[in-house]
């Protein structure tokens, strides 16, 4: 199933960061390190027949933080803290490791069985920051609606249509 | 910088409150030339609703955090039977119409004659006839899509503003089930655009009405505000009032003393007040503007001030059928039924029965919650989303003395005024009719087939946030707090536009009586200024 720039565009619409691309998709963003590390990030926590990660990530995130520079600040510093955790316990920054790999780190440092928390400890703000980031631009779409049921997913302004039961 | 909160001159009407009653007031008031201010407790919300809407869909966020709801400003007690009183309750300009998911239905003839019809509760000073005109216009204020397709519903004179949403696909599951069982089933009034209405969209389907609708197709009293500032009402936020002041005489209210948030105080003068604070606040109010002349409270000559807490009581079950339902698509209900309102005698109070299109868990919070993540998380949503079916229903509790809201003896609020206390229980009739009610939804629920895996009855169910009865509206000073024209029958500039003058509270949400109540309340108002 393949993401396009209609999904980030929907994705976006769910979350607080308007509905356009930024204009300046060189501005504050992400360095390419740390959209590496997204898009690495979402490889294991989107579903296998998921496709196109790395630009719908690329493309929601920079929309995502633009004008919002404290979440950006919370995202930049989980990211910071999944790499070192990842050179701490596998000797490579998180984006180099192996699938499999980045599934266990995560798992290390419990961020599967953390609560989302943006001021919590580190596997919790990894958690609120990356992971959930991530899941929530994806099943907020109706492509990832649709992978769980729903092609109008609660978030996504999907019409009065769809719980009459057309699809 | 920070508005300017210092009082105003003399106004014509001092209204306390900003939520859909004390709004409606303020705009008809200012609408036809008469100098308002609007003391409202809680702040503007100006921040981004896709944003509240992410606060509310993201796990890590207590959907109390939405509108800022509870904290010290609302600190309470509950006493008997547990009372969440700030799960649903918005302080704020809007108030808890920001939250609420915006059901509107007329009581019916019967809720206003409960005593003399069937022997239980107490008349109204009012009956149905009276309030019908101020029913159409606050359909028509607050933009209501419905149908007349309900076979129980009171009499009407004039359509709806707005065509009823069509009925969803687990309705129509319903309606077969329904009809097998013997009962019949209808549309729902919904205060929420089925198509452009008063500047705002039609609803957009984001699904997430209660607590917040992103498009605005949901009626909030934020428009009415913003109608009635338009005008030229004075609407000032963030300043809790902390007591009412009388004349010598005790026969007219002075002023409302209210804090601003850099700890003064000041006092708004008017030639009338109206108390629109919701069922908890104004009885509360009364109780701390007591005097030497009113130990008691403020128009508590009754002794009802407080007193005749009700709320609704939610009785309901769901479970899974073989069959996708389409749950979560949208946030709100499209079928209902009142077969079972009007009471046959004594033996229960009222019922209206829904039909939920939230069954079960939402998808995006089911896919943000667990600890997986890939496609084992696709694999567990899946399974759990997509074929949850269920019924809800609304009980009506009759009024009763016992169950009431008094000032805590030694607990404080943020300002160091007596918190509420909200002393409420169950009487056997109420749990009567939640197993009544269980009974119905089981006949359903057998005719599709489907053994319920949950089931809220009389032990395990909640009230509804429906604040009623506090200040029982009535003919006998002796015997209640407001006349039939919402004025207090001890001081003659004190109106009072809320749920708490409710005499009995039927089993309808009550916004739309309310509202209705608020526009009589208004006309009343502008007669004598």
């Amino acid at each position: 199933m393949e993401l396009t720039r209609r999904d980030v565009l929907a994705a976006l619409a769910a979350a607080s960061a308007g509905c356009s691309f930024p204009e300046d998709a060189s501005g504050d963003g992400f360095s390419s390190e740390e959209t590496e590390t997204l898009v690495s990030l979402a490889e294991v926590v989107y579903p296998s027949d998921v496709t196109s990660i790395e630009n719908f990530v690329r493309d929601y995130s920079l929309a995502r933080v633009e004008g919002r520079g404290e979440y950006r600040e919370g995202m930049r510093d989980a990211i910071a803290e999944l790499d070192e955790h990842a050179e701490t316990f596998h000797d490579q920054a998180f984006a180099a490791l192996p699938k499999p790999t980045r599934d266990e780190a995560l798992r290390g440092l419990g961020v599967d069985a953390a609560d989302p928390d943006p001021e919590g400890a580190t596997r919790e703000r990894v958690r609120y920051y990356l992971v959930n980031e991530l899941l929530f631009a994806l099943y907020t779409t109706p492509t990832g609606g649709e992978l769980l049921g729903t092609e109008n997913p609660p978030g996504h302004p999907g019409g009065t249509r769809s719980y009459q039961g057309a699809r | 910088m920070s508005p300017d909160r210092t009082p105003a001159g003399r106004a014509d009407v001092c209204v306390v409150g900003a939520g859909p009653a004390g709004a409606l007031v303020a705009e008809r008031l200012a609408t036809a030339g008469r100098d308002v201010v609007v003391l409202e407790a809680g702040p503007r919300f100006e921040q981004d609703r896709e944003e509240q809407m992410e606060t509310y869909l993201r796990p890590a966020h207590a959907e109390t955090e939405v509108w800022d709801m509870g904290g010290p400003r609302d600190a309470f007690v509950s006493s008997g039977r547990s009372y969440p009183l700030n799960a649903l309750r918005v302080k704020g300009v809007g108030g808890s119409t920001l939250h609420w998911q915006g059901m509107v239905m007329r009581l019916h003839e019967q809720d206003f004659e409960l005593e003399s019809s069937v022997g239980l509760g107490r008349d109204w000073p009012i009956d149905y006839a009276d309030l019908k005109p101020y029913y159409a216009a606050a359909e028509s204020a607050l933009g209501v899509a419905g149908a007349d397709d309900n076979p129980f519903a009171p009499p009407r004179d004039e359509p709806f503003p707005m065509p009823a949403f069509p009925p969803s696909k687990s309705d129509s599951l319903f309606a077969d089930a329904c009809e097998s069982a013997g009962i019949t089933t209808h549309s729902v009034p919904n205060a929420r655009n089925s198509e452009s209405y008063d500047g705002r969209s039609a609803c957009v389907g984001y699904g997430t009405c209660s607590p917040v609708c992103p498009s605005g197709a949901k009626y909030d009293a934020t428009t009415t505000i913003a109608d009635a500032e338009e005008a030229g009402a004075r609407v000032v936020s963030e300043v809790p009032v902390q007591r009412l002041e009388h004349d010598a005489a005790g026969e007219r209210v002075t002023g409302a003393v209210y804090a601003t948030p850099d700890g003064e105080e000041h006092t708004q003068e008017a030639r009338e007040f109206v108390l629109a604070c919701g069922g908890v606040e104004t009885p509360r109010l009364l109780l701390l503007s007591d005097s030497p002349q009113y130990p008691d409270g403020l128009a508590n000559s009754s002794g009802a001030v407080g007193r005749y807490f009700m709320d609704h009581l939610f009785a309901g079950m769901g479970g899974r059928v073989g069959e996708e339902t389409r749950q979560h698509h949208v946030g709100f209900m499209t079928s209902e039924s009142h077969q079972f309102y009007d009471r046959p005698d004594d033996s229960r109070s009222a019922i209206k029965l829904e039909f939920l299109n939230y069954a079960g868990p939402s998808p995006v919070g089911a896919a943000l919650s667990g600890d997986d993540w890939g496609d084992e998380l696709v694999e567990r949503v899946r399974d759990s989303y997509g074929n949850h079916l269920a019924m809800g229903g609304l009980v009506e509790q009759l009024p009763r003395a016992e169950n009431r809201i008094r000032l805590h003896p030694t607990k404080t609020d943020d300002h160091g005024n007596p918190v509420p206390e909200v002393v409420w229980s169950l009487d056997e009739r109420t749990r009567r009719t939640i197993e009544r009610a269980n009974e119905i939804q089981r006949r359903v629920f057998d005719e599709l087939g489907v053994e319920p895996d949950w089931v809220t009855g009389p032990e395990s169910t909640t009230p509804t946030a429906h604040h009623m009865g506090t200040t029982r509206m009535g003919e006998d000073p002796e015997a209640s707090v407001v006349d039939p024209e919402l004025r207090t029958h001890d001081l003659s500039n004190l109106s009072i536009a809320s749920s708490s003058v409710f005499v009995t509270a039927g089993a309808m949400n009550p916004t739309l009586t309310i509202a209705a109540l608020a526009l009589k309340c208004a006309d009343h108002l502008e007669e004598r200024l």
